[in-house]
C-alpha cells in the first residue's frame, strides 16, 4: 500500500470542516482523529494549562450524555477515546472495532460539539492535572526540559508549559474552559481523519453527517438571523477561499521569532534525592515552514538519532559509556520550537557529558558530517516511511500533521524525494545555522549543583 | 493466520507467518532466558548480555551493528524480562537476509571485548539509576522483592546494584555461551515474505550453529504466602503511590483468564501485548476501581496488571494518589472493592462488557507485523506460540462463576503485599529509607 502512496480521500464540508479518510483493511479496526487548531499557545497569559485542562474535561459529559453514559458506551465496545493537547493543536483520538465506527464517531462528534464541562468534572480533573504536575516536579527529565525552555525562550510564549503550573492550574475556572473551547472549536479549525477498515466514501459520508450541520459560535452570536438552524454554510466565500489557499488555520496563529541567546547559559534544578541527572542542551530551532526543513531533519538524524543516537550516541553512550541515553530532537512547529540534545547521566558525569557534547558539536562545525553519515540518515528516513505508515493510528496522525502544516495530500509520496535531495553541504549548513556551543542553553536537573568551573569554554 | 513451524536439525525453532499488507518484514529472535534464570551474585546478567549483543560480532564491526538495519529504514531493539530475552528488526522486506544475518551473528559470534564490557557497566548502572528516579518503579522493585522469598522472580530484571558493580566479563560471556544456542531459541518472521523462502534462508544462516542445550527449568517454587506483607518507602518526593500485588496463576493455569477478566472489571481490559500495550489506552472509565478512586477524587490514576508468565507471577494494582488525598483512604477504598469482588463476584453485564473489551484488545494487540511476530514469539517463550491463537477461545470459556472463584482464591489478604510510597518534604534527609515488615 505505502509503496504506491496512501492517496487518501479529502473533502472540505460547507462549514469548513476538513475530512480525510483512508481505507486500510489489515485489521477489523478504525482509528479516528479529530484535530483542532487550538492548543496551549492560546492559553490566557495568567492561565497556563487551560488547554491541558480543557482536554481533560472535554470528554467528561456532553449536553445530552453524562460522563457515565459516555464511559459505559465506550467501555462496552472496548473502544478507547482520549483527548490530547499540544502547543498548537488538540486532538480527540479514538480507536474502535470497525463494527462500532458509526457509534464511536457519533459519540466523538458529540464530545467535540457539545461538551458540558460539568463543574464536578472540572474540579476532579483539575486535581488530576495538579497531581501529574506534582509528579513531574519529582522527575528530573521533565524538570530539565521545562527549565531549558524557560531559559531559552525567556518572554517568548514557547517558554510556557503546556500543562501549566500548580499555581496557574489552580486558578482556572469552568468559564476559562468554556471560553477557550468557544474560541478554538470552530468548524474551520477542525480536521477529521478516519483510517482503517471502512471504505473512504462511507467514512466521509458518516463524518459529514455528524459534523456538516455545525456552525461557528462567533457566527451564531454575531449573526443571529442566519443561525436559527445550523444547516447553512456559515463561512464567507473569502474565508473558504483563504482556507483552501492555506491562509487560515496555522497561519492565523502568528508566532513571533524568539530572541536568540547571545551567550552560553546554564540553569540547574537541584534534586538531591535523585540517583541520576537529566540534561537538556540546545538552541531555538526552525519553523516547520522553513524551506530547508528536510536538511535540518537529516542533520538531526545524523547528529542525534541514527542507530543509537547518531554521532552523539556513538561517542557519548557507546564509546564513553557515559549515559544510558543521549539523543537530539527537532521540534519544528508554527514557530521555531527548540532543537534539543537530551542525556541522562550520573551526577559525576554531568560536566564530562556537557564537555563531550560541546566537543562533538565543535567537530561537526569544523569538519562537517561525513558523506556516509548523511547517506545513511537519508536512507533511514526514506526507508522507514512504510514502517511508520503501517498502523491505522500512525497513518491518521501522519495525515493530520500533513494537513495541519499544509504539506499536501501526497506528502507521503513526495517526502522520499525531499529527503533524497538533501546534500551533504545542505546538512552541514543546517548544522552551522543551529549549533553553536558558545550560545548553547543548558539545563541540568538532578543530584548536581553547579560548580564554578563547569561552564565556560 | 497460517503459521509454519519448522525445527532445524540443530534445534532452532522457526515460525513464519505471511502478512502481505505492507512491504515489510519483522524478525524476532527469542531466547528462553530471563532474569528468573539468574543466580545470586549475577543478577542482571541477562539484561547486560542483551546490551553486549549490540556491540559487534566477528563479521559485523561494532560501529555498524546498530546501523546495518537502519540503512533499510528499519527499526531494531531488544528487551529482557523475567522469562525471556529477545531482539527484533522490522524493515523493508528487502532487508530480510540482513536481519537474519544479524541474528545469526548475535547467536554465535558476539565479541565481548573486555573494554566494551567495562564501558557498558556505567551505561547499565545509569539505566538502573534512571529507573530509581521514578518512585513508582522503585516501589515496584521493593514490593516485588518482598512478595517473592524463594522464586527468582524476586529480583529486578536490571539486577541489584552490587552485582552490577562486581560482575565480570567471564560472567557475561559464560551466560551468553550457555543460553544463546539454537536449542534454546526461536526465530519468528512475519510480513510480506514467502514461507518456503524464509525457511531456506534461516537454514542457510543458522544451520551451521552447534545445537547446545535447552536451558534447565528453574526449580524453585514460591511457598504459599502466609500473611500480608508491607513495604513502606519514605523518601523525598512530591506525590504518593500505592501498590498491591497478589501471587497470581501462571499463563497456562486455568485460573489465568478468569483473573484477567476480574482485572478488566476492576480496571478495564489491558490486553496481553507487553511490547506495544496494544498502542491504545485501556477502556476503563466505567471500571469499578476507576469510578471509585479517580471519579471519587482519591486518585489520579489506577491500573491493574496481569502478565502472561511461565511461572506464577503477580497480579498488581497500582494507584497514583490524588493531590490532597491520602494513602490510607486509597488503600481502604481499593481493599473494599477487592473484598466486594471476592464476596459477590461480577455481574453478567460486566462479563459481557469486558469480553467485548478483551476481544477488541486482542485485535489491537496484533496491529502490525512487528506486534504479530512479538506475540507469537512471546507466547512461545512461556509455553507455545499456539497459545496466541487460543486467547479468544479461553476468554470465551470464562464464566462469572470462574471469575468469582479466582477472586476468592487469589485476592486474599494473606496472599498480598502492599506498598506505600510516602513522599517526604525537604531535601537532605539521609535517614529516609526502606522499611519492610509483616503484618496480618
Amino acid at each position: 500500500m505505502t509503496s504506491n502512496g496512501l492517496h487518501p480521500a479529502r473533502t472540505v464540508l460547507d462549514n469548513g470542516v476538513t475530512v480525510i479518510a483512508k481505507a486500510n483493511h489489515t485489521t477489523p479496526a478504525v482509528s479516528l482523529l479529530i484535530g483542532v487548531r487550538a492548543g496551549a499557545y492560546a492559553d490566557p497569559p495568567d492561565r497556563e494549562g487551560t488547554a491541558a485542562l480543557c482536554a481533560r474535561v472535554l470528554d467528561r459529559g456532553t449536553v445530552t450524555r453524562p460522563a457515565e453514559v459516555i464511559a459505559d458506551d465506550l467501555d462496552g465496545r472496548g473502544a478507547s477515546l482520549s483527548v490530547v493537547t499540544g502547543r498548537h493543536q488538540m486532538a480527540i483520538s479514538a480507536t474502535c472495532l470497525s463494527d462500532d465506527f458509526g457509534a464511536v464517531l457519533g459519540l466523538a462528534a458529540d464530545i467535540a460539539r457539545h461538551p458540558a464541562f460539568p463543574d464536578a468534572e472540572v474540579t476532579t480533573r483539575r486535581a488530576d492535572l495538579i497531581t501529574s504536575i506534582r509528579q513531574d516536579e519529582d522527575n528530573p527529565a521533565p524538570m530539565a526540559v521545562d527549565a531549558f525552555a524557560r531559559a531559552l525562550y525567556g518572554s517568548h510564549p514557547y517558554a510556557r508549559k503546556v500543562r501549566g503550573s500548580v499555581t496557574t492550574v489552580e486558578s482556572i475556572r469552568r468559564q476559562d474552559l468554556v471560553r477557550f473551547y468557544q474560541k478554538g472549536f470552530q468548524p474551520h479549525f477542525i480536521t477529521v481523519v478516519a483510517v482503517g477498515d471502512v471504505a473512504e466514501e462511507v467514512a466521509i459520508a458518516a463524518i459529514a453527517k455528524v459534523f456538516g450541520d455545525w456552525s461557528s459560535f462567533a457566527k451564531a452570536t454575531e449573526d443571529k438571523s442566519a443561525s436559527v438552524r445550523g444547516d447553512k454554510p456559515f463561512l464567507s466565500a473569502e474565508a473558504l477561499g483563504a482556507k483552501v489557499e492555506g491562509l487560515s488555520g496555522p497561519d492565523a496563529v502568528l508566532v513571533p521569532d524568539a530572541i536568540a541567546p547571545t551567550e552560553r547559559r546554564l540553569v540547574t534544578v537541584p534534586m538531591m534525592n535523585k540517583a541520576q541527572a537529566d540534561l537538556a542542551y540546545g538552541f531555538a530551532g526552525i519553523r516547520r515552514s522553513h524551506p530547508e526543513f528536510p536538511a535540518f531533519s537529516v542533520m538531526n538524524n545524523a547528529l542525534g538519532q541514527y542507530a543509537i543516537g547518531g554521532r552523539l550516541g556513538d561517542r557519548i553512550r557507546e564509546r564513553q559509556g557515559m549515559a544510558y541515553y543521549v539523543f537530539s530532537s527537532l521540534d519544528a512547529s508554527l514557530g521555531a520550537g527548540p532543537f534539543t540534545i537530551r542525556a541522562g547521566v550520573s551526577a559525576d558525569n554531568v560536566e564530562r557529558a556537557i564537555a563531550s557534547i560541546d566537543t562533538e558539536l565543535a567537530m561537526v562545525l569544523e569538519s562537517g558530517f561525513t558523506a556516509q553519515e548523511i547517506d545513511e540518515s537519508k536512507s533511514y528516513l526514506v526507508g522507514s516511511l512504510p514502517r511508520q505508515l503501517e498502523t491505522n493510528a500512525a497513518i491518521a496522525s501522519f495525515l493530520l500533521n500533513a494537513d495541519f502544516f499544509d504539506l499536501g495530500l501526497d506528502y507521503d509520496v513526495r517526502l522520499p524525494g525531499l529527503i533524497q535531495s538533501v546534500t551533504l553541504e545542505a546538512a552541514n549548513a543546517a548544522a552551522r545555522q543551529l549549533l553553536d556551543p558558545s550560545r548553547a542553553t543548558i539545563a541540568v536537573a538532578g543530584p548536581w549543583i553547579k560548580t564554578a568551573t563547569d561552564l565556560h569554554r | 493466520m497460517a503459521i509454519r513451524e519448522t525445527v532445524l536439525d540443530n534445534g532452532l525453532k522457526v515460525l513464519v507467518q505471511e502478512v502481505h499488507t505492507a512491504p515489510l518484514a519483522s524478525v524476532w529472535c527469542w531466547y528462553r532466558v530471563g532474569s528468573k534464570d539468574e543466580t545470586p551474585g549475577v543478577t542482571g546478567v541477562s539484561h547486560w548480555v542483551e546490551h553486549m549483543n549490540f556491540k559487534g560480532t566477528r563479521n559485523i564491526p561494532r560501529d555498524q551493528v546498530k546501523g546495518i538495519i537502519e540503512k533499510f529504514g528499519g527499526s531494531w531493539n531488544g528487551y529482557t524480562w523475567i522469562d525471556q530475552t529477545t531482539y527484533l528488526e522490522t524493515a523493508s522486506k528487502d532487508a530480510l537476509d540482513r536481519m537474519l544475518f544479524i541474528e545469526a551473528e548475535r547467536m554465535d559470534a558476539c565479541l565481548y571485548d573486555p573494554a566494551d564490557c567495562e564501558s557498558e557497566r556505567t551505561v547499565i548502572i545509569s539505566e538502573l539509576q534512571g529507573g530509581e528516579n521514578d518512585p513508582e518503579q522503585l516501589l515496584d522493585t521493593e514490593v516485588t522483592a518482598a512478595a517473592f522469598k524463594v522464586h527468582p522472580y524476586h529480583h529486578p530484571t536490571i539486577g541489584w546494584l552490587s552485582d552490577l558493580q562486581t560482575m565480570t566479563r567471564e560472567d557475561l560471556y559464560g551466560h551468553y555461551r550457555r543460553f544463546y544456542v539454537p536449542a534454546n531459541a526461536t526465530i519468528v518472521v512475519v510480513g510480506d515474505v514467502e514461507t518456503d523462502d524464509v525457511v531456506k534462508r534461516v537454514s542457510a544462516q543458522f544451520g551451521g550453529i552447534a545445537s547446545g542445550a535447552r536451558k534447565a527449568a528453574v526449580r524453585q517454587v514460591e511457598p504459599e504466602q502466609q500473611a500480608e506483607r508491607r513495604v513502606v518507602l519514605r523518601k523525598e518526593g512530591t506525590a504518593a503511590y500505592w501498590k498491591a500485588v497478589f501471587h497470581a496463576p501462571a499463563f497456562a493455569d486455568e485460573a489465568f483468564f478468569p483473573l484477567l477478566v476480574a482485572d478488566a472489571v476492576l480496571n478495564g481490559a489491558a490486553g496481553l501485548n507487553i511490547w506495544s500495550g496494544g498502542g491504545v489506552s485501556r477502556p476503563q472509565r466505567s471500571a469499578r476501581l476507576y469510578r471509585t478512586l479517580v471519579d471519587g477524587g482519591l486518585a489520579s490514576s489506577v491500573s491493574g496488571g496481569l502478565m502472561p508468565t511461565e511461572h506464577p507471577y503477580l497480579y498488581s494494582l497500582s494507584v497514583s494518589v490524588a493531590e490532597g488525598g491520602s494513602l490510607a483512604a486509597v488503600e481502604d477504598a481499593v481493599l473494599k472493592e477487592v473484598a466486594r469482588l471476592r464476596h459477590d463476584g461480577i455481574t453478567p453485564a460486566e462479563l459481557t462488557k469486558v469480553n467485548a473489551q478483551l476481544r477488541a484488545r486482542f485485535v489491537y494487540d496484533g496491529d502490525s507485523v512487528t506486534d504479530i511476530a512479538h506475540q507469537l514469539g512471546y507466547f512461545e517463550t512461556i509455553g507455545s506460540w499456539r497459545n496466541y491463537h487460543d486467547l479468544r477461545a479461553r476468554l470465551e470459556a470464562v464464566t462469572a462463576e470462574a471469575v468469582h472463584a479466582a477472586a476468592v482464591k487469589y485476592l486474599t489478604p494473606a496472599n498480598r503485599t502492599i506498598g506505600w510510597f510516602e513522599p517526604q518534604a525537604g531535601i537532605g534527609d539521609p535517614g529516609s529509607g526502606i522499611r519492610t515488615g509483616s503484618s496480618k
